[in-house]
């Protein structure tokens, strides 16, 4: 998979909080396989706990695509992104305008705006919106090369609520990498969303709040590698009655 | 003067941005600043003077989803 130019092997990106402690965190990332994880900004400490967080990160090896999670606003989203490109060195960014605290549903009014602020100051923006086909749209005029539409409410580990959108999207965007973000809960909702064709899945809670978190990594990097090889094998087409897998022919008369 | 730091009340005698984070203790290299709500770039702390009633933020990297 080709994001902004970078090629990734791992169609897996894992979030980084909520974790049990940076230990766990760290075997959970080691465990995923995945090469891109995400992080955030938050208000620095008068102990800096920020750096030491910061070296834990970088010891990982992973690629780093900080967010612009609790961002209510454009401004705070384009300022938020700003701080973020030089900390942690790099162009990208997971851009969230939210537009409700309840649902953390995305004002994709002010999504498109700071998008197309951020993509003309250069930035490579990876945009947390919804299932919304014009929405998309927008999105990409304004620059963003790929597209993260919500599986679920953020952290809400319900699956993918209307995989139908999620099928539209893929065929209405065949050439946008789409990467599901936010929803998942288990490995065969992962799975699920890679059979419909998305690219990449991103999810953090369903990893960080298993029981075992490790385990769990390793779970969903294997139920997102099955469900991409289901696609690209083309699964068969439901049929409406049964049909005999074993031949017919040569069946023996017992009875 | 007075300043607001990350949403706390300090008060610094430093007259520019750099002088008062080296005075507040945010010494770690891992830090990006933003007054007022707009975003001040490292290199341009040391020419960014401050006035009282300033608000700063000083982020550092954490966990996110």
């Amino acid at each position: 998979m080709r994001v902004y130019g970078t090629e990734v092997s791992s169609r897996l990106l894992l979030g980084t909080a909520q974790y049990p402690s940076p230990k766990v965190l760290a075997e959970a990332i080691t465990a995923s396989g995945c090469e891109i994880i995400t992080v955030s900004l938050r208000r620095e400490t008068a102990d800096g706990s920020g750096a030491g967080f910061w070296d834990l990160l970088r010891d990982t090896g992973t690629r780093i695509l900080p967010n612009t999670a609790g961002c209510h606003s454009v401004q705070e989203a384009v300022t938020t992104a700003q701080m973020a490109r030089e900390v942690f060195g790099t162009n990208w960014i997971k851009l969230e305008v939210i537009g409700h605290s309840d649902t953390l549903q995305p004002d994709v009014f002010g999504l498109v705006e700071a998008a197309r602020i951020l993509c003309a100051d250069g930035f490579e923006v990876f945009p947390y919106t919804t299932d919304d086909l014009v929405v998309g749209e927008k999105l990409v005029e304004a620059g963003c090369e790929l597209l993260m539409p919500w599986g679920a409410p953020i952290g809400s580990g319900q699956g993918l609520r209307n995989p139908d959108a999620l099928r539209a999207m893929r065929a209405h965007f065949p050439d946008i990498p789409l990467i599901v973000d936010a929803g998942i809960g288990r490995p065969s909702d992962a799975a699920q969303a890679m059979e419909l064709g998305i690219d990449a899945v991103l999810l953090n809670t369903a990893v960080a709040k298993a029981g075992d978190p490790v385990a769990m990594a390793r779970a969903m990097a294997l139920g997102i590698e099955a469900g991409r090889m289901g696609h690209m094998a083309e699964p068969m087409e439901p049929r409406d009655m049964a049909v005999p897998s074993t031949p017919l022919l040569g069946l023996a008369e017992l009875g | 003067m007075n300043l607001i730091v990350n949403a706390q009340p300090r008060e610094v005698t430093a007259q520019t941005l750099a002088d008062a984070l080296s005075e507040l203790g945010f010494t770690g290299p891992a830090i990006a600043t933003a007054l007022n709500g707009q975003f001040v770039p490292r290199e341009a702390r040391q020419t960014t003077s401050l006035k009282s009633g300033d608000q700063l933020e000083v982020l550092a990297p954490m966990q996110g989803g």
